[in-house]
């Protein structure tokens, strides 16, 4: 029992977390700005920091992930880090040839009181920014919000580059939210599907799933363009998936270059990709295709097939809020119970929306942001449930109260494959719903007295 | 693209047999360059964690407890506790205020309910710049519960990870000497410098035991704060792993007068070695002890070859490239490859020292490629240049290795397969040959033509 030391009374807990539901603001920048096309993302603190995020990108996406770091020592920890960013500005462009570098602060340099704009205007200044190539920064203090606070503000700070002409572009910006680089490709297949030209930021895909040809590069195909972000507030409108993790950015653009917005929910499950073809159909003045029509059909179709084995079935959740929501409103409507749900990201709203989804439901429903591990744990131990929906962290409980496992969300630590298959969209929901099954019948194969066991399911 | 090489780092990579040797290092890095270190924390905790049975506590924002949350698998016979992660989480008010008071209530909740035998509370990058006084808040808790409570002190700016080793020694030279040393054998070990990955430790203790040599403590893998407490009484340190625990054996020399003797369970010869300098050692002590450690490693010797050779028929030639973090490993690694028949091309480091670099020079073949932190293009362009068939680093060279069509081992915190003493010779060389040998390769467009190519050569031969 490796959580033995779980206790089953569910106390008050202010001064700790335990087997965190999150962790901290920069990991998300860079996880962001991978998904812009030739760049270096760049943590601006000690050197550790820059390690331990690409050693945890590096274990979810099974890819090389590359990362500059400022390399902080006592000195700069002082004076500031200016002479070392600079210093590393120059060195990177010099040695590594990126068209973009992507700076994120830590909790050190945020503390110190770095100011990356007037370092970055310092550097231009005494060009060591060569021709055509991008300094982006976002602030990402780790002792506030949590990774999904950081890839939020670096899709902000992508954002910002958008330099409007004045002149429509007939393009729909849409900033998916941190997902999966199989899904950034899904969301950009249903808008082709639908005929609608679309600009995807940030976008992993081609990025971190590149295919092996026995060379390493640095900065692979894919990712969005400064040149396509730039352009990004002549857009028609703006559809941002996920309060959390893209809705600044987007507000941003309305707010700043009158690109008008809609924060969806990420299109995880039937209604919320429903909502997400309307949404896309309305603002570019389409009709769907029948193709779009055929594939929501196939879901409703596997939905059907299933539905009787998926009846009633208690799910504990954690992950991230955008994520979250729109899973737990998918198994809701697959008359699944989603009883336990978790995020360490704060924010109350959250809480809300989930009991809404909730509400009138037969099951209770316990959700709690600024959660943890240990508290989820604590929860099942009170009363079990059926499925586990989340990242690797839920293995230990997986196994202590041998309760399935779906691994879905990040880090996925302890499986491959996970960045190949989209679970966004219609074709995504299939995938879900495959999963999960998989889960149930395999355990009822397993533990079914021989006297009830069947070959047909 | 260029060669990837910034004109600063050119002192600190070096060829065998290309004049002298002179590598720069422990140098910092580069601001700006893709560096594969770690910080002052990651070096204490990676040392610390694996004592079972305190409690770990890392005071900060939250990702450096999520970041170093069970990411090595230390292994343990007993408790678990290690492998749970806490943080004090510190938000914005708390940068503001100081953490003081939130780091006293969190080891009052967590000794209170878990019972450990020792706290170990882990400074990071914040705590030294909002000044927390991390001493007097373990020195009040100690005395209120009545463990010790000790700080370490690795604030991430404060160097590499070289520092932390420093930091976890000093932490854990407070707890030797608390515990009673009666009926300890006057034949006896502490084991430095391992850290129980798949087991590795429990390898080790069984041939000690096979000796007739005690082992007292684990420092630190599947370690127990009593033992460490008690492990002046005993007769000898074995430091394994050059940079994480020497400095608590040459504190201890100091302190206690315990000798040391550096030792490496990687391979044959130095799994084997490292047997005999111990049973020399307590020849006087111990009469009959040479013998039955000549005795063992013929047993484990006569069961190895044969199987190693079936191995070493389809990796002779095989060009192999490593990127370690101590250089401990690369001379245990050189020789081990050696009995593959490989041929080590490439050998590079992110802490080691003049002396380390001087004496890999020794041991490598003319051309070999010997380089201080090195980033990813580096190694991907001697990757290419040398044809290497197999890469053996960490968690971020694995990918790169892929990418470029190349096999590889991780010989660092992720290995899965025990590969120290003469059985994990066997596991390595396993590992090795499943993935040098994979038929994967041949997939792969920029390898395909040279295998090809040397298949065909060996024909015509």
């Amino acid at each position: 029992m490796l959580l033995r030391h779980t206790p089953k009374e569910v106390a008050e807990r202010k001064a700790l977390a335990i087997n965190p539901a999150k962790t901290c603001q920069p990991i998300g920048a860079m996880y962001a700005a991978l998904g812009i096309h030739g760049c270096l993302p760049h943590s601006h603190g000690s050197q550790g920091c820059c390690a331990y995020h690409r050693s945890a990108l590096t274990r979810h996406y099974k890819e090389p992930i590359s990362a500059a770091t400022s390399s902080f020592t006592e000195g700069a920890s002082v004076f500031g880090g200016q002479a070392n960013l600079l210093q590393a500005i120059n060195n990177i462009f010099t040695v590594y040839e990126p068209e973009v570098i992507a700076v994120h602060t830590t909790c050190l340099s945020e503390t110190i009181g770095d100011d990356l704009n007037q370092i970055f205007e310092k550097a231009r200044r005494e060009g060591k920014v060569p021709e055509g190539c991008t300094l982006v920064g976002a602030p990402t203090p780790s002792y506030v919000g949590s990774h999904v606070t950081g890839f939020s503000n670096m899709v902000k700070a992508m954002a910002q580059l958008a330099e409007p002409s004045g002149k429509k572009s007939g393009k729909v910006n849409i900033i998916p939210g941190w997902v999966e680089p199989a899904d950034m490709a899904e969301i950009k297949r249903l808008a082709t599907l639908v005929g609608v030209p679309v600009t995807v930021f940030p976008d992993t895909s081609g990025v971190l799933d590149a295919p092996l040809t026995g060379e390493y590069t640095m900065f692979p195909q894919g990712g969005v363009t400064i040149k396509e972000l730039k352009a990004s507030g002549d857009a028609t409108a703006t559809l941002a998936m996920g309060e959390w993790c893209s809705a600044d950015a987007a507000r941003w653009l309305d707010a700043k270059c009158k690109v008008p917005c809609t924060v969806l929910d990420m299109p995880f499950g039937l209604a919320a990709t429903d909502r997400f073809i309307d949404v896309l159909r309305t603002v570019a003045g389409v009709t769907v295709p029948d193709a779009v029509a055929v594939e929501r059909g196939q879901l409703v179709d596997l939905i059907s097939d299933m539905h009787q084995y998926l009846y009633g079935k208690r799910v504990a959740l954690w992950g991230d809020p955008d994520q979250l929501i729109s899973m737990c409103e998918f198994l809701v409507s697959l008359d699944m119970q989603p009883v336990y749900v978790v995020t360490g990201t704060p924010g109350k709203k959250f809480e809300e929306r989930i009991r809404e989804i909730c509400a009138g439901r037969p099951f209770e429903v316990k959700v709690k942001a600024k959660g943890d591990m240990f508290l989820m744990h604590q929860w099942i131990k009170n009363e079990p449930v059926d499925l586990l929906m989340g990242n690797s962290y839920g293995k230990y409980i997986a196994r202590d109260e041998d309760i399935p496992l779906l691994r879905w969300g990040f880090p996925i630590l302890d499986r491959q494959g996970h960045q190949y298959f989209p679970t966004v969209g219609y074709r995504g929901g299939l995938r879900l719903l495959e999963k999960m099954l998989d889960q149930f019948l395999d355990r009822k194969d397993r533990d079914d007295p021989e006297t009830s066991f069947e070959l047909v399911l | 693209m260029k060669t990837g090489i910034l004109e600063e780092r050119r002192d600190q990579i070096h060829r065998t047999g290309e004049g002298a040797i002179d590598i720069a290092c422990n140098r910092e890095s580069l601001a700006g360059a893709v560096s594969q270190r770690a910080c002052v924390f990651c070096g204490s905790r990676v040392v610390l964690y694996p004592i079972a049975d305190a409690l770990h506590l890392v005071h900060g924002p939250i990702g450096c407890a999520v970041y170093t949350w069970d990411i090595r698998g230390a292994l343990s016979s007993g408790p678990e506790l290690h492998r749970l992660s806490f943080s004090t989480d510190l938000q914005e008010t708390d940068v503001i205020f100081g953490g003081e008071k939130k780091l006293e209530a969190a080891l009052d909740e967590l000794i209170d309910r878990h019972g450990p035998k020792a706290a170990f509370v882990y400074s990071t990058c914040i705590v030294g710049i909002i000044g927390d006084d991390l001493e007097a808040v373990c020195r009040t808790m100690s005395q209120k519960k009545g463990i010790p409570v000790l700080p370490v002190q690795s604030e991430g700016f404060k160097g590499s990870k070289r520092e932390g080793y420093l930091a976890a020694c000093k932490a854990m030279f407070k707890l030797v000497g608390s515990g009673d040393t009666s009926g300890i054998s006057p034949v006896s070990v502490n084991i430095f410098g391992d850290f129980n990955l798949a087991g590795e430790i429990w390898i080790v203790r069984d041939y000690f035991r096979r000796m007739g040599v005690e082992v007292v403590a684990n420092v630190t893998g599947d370690g127990r704060v009593a033992d460490i407490g008690r492990c002046h009484g005993a007769a000898l340190n074995l430091v394994q792993c050059s940079g994480a625990t020497l400095d608590l054996a040459r504190m201890m020399q100091e302190e206690y007068g315990t000798p040391f003797l550096r030792v490496s369970y990687l391979g044959i010869e130095d799994m084997a070695d490292s047997l005999y300098q111990v049973a020399d050692f307590f020849k006087d002590a111990a009469p009959g002890i040479v013998e039955r450690t000549q005795e063992l490693v013929r047993d484990e010797l006569a069961r190895l070859m044969p199987e190693l050779a079936r191995y070493r028929r389809d990796l002779e030639g095989k060009r192999v490239a490593m990127y370690v973090g101590g250089s401990f490993k690369a001379f245990s690694l050189v020789k081990a490859f050696r009995h593959l028949g490989m041929q080590v091309v490439m050998v590079g480091s992110q802490t080691g020292t003049k002396e380390d670099y001087a004496e890999l020079e020794q041991i490598t073949d003319p051309g070999t490629i010997i380089v201080d932190d090195a980033n990813p293009l580096e190694l991907s362009a001697f990757i290419k240049e040398k044809d290497v068939d197999l890469f053996v680093g960490g968690v971020k060279e694995r990918p790169i290795a892929y990418k470029l069509g190349v096999g590889f081992c991780d010989h660092n915190h992720e290995r899965k397969e025990a590969l120290e003493g003469f059985v994990g010779m066997l596991n390595f060389a396993r590992e090795v040959h499943a993935s040098a040998m994979s038929p994967v390769w041949n997939f792969v467009p920029r390898r395909a033509a040279r295998i090809a190519a040397r298949e065909q050569e060996a024909v015509n031969e």
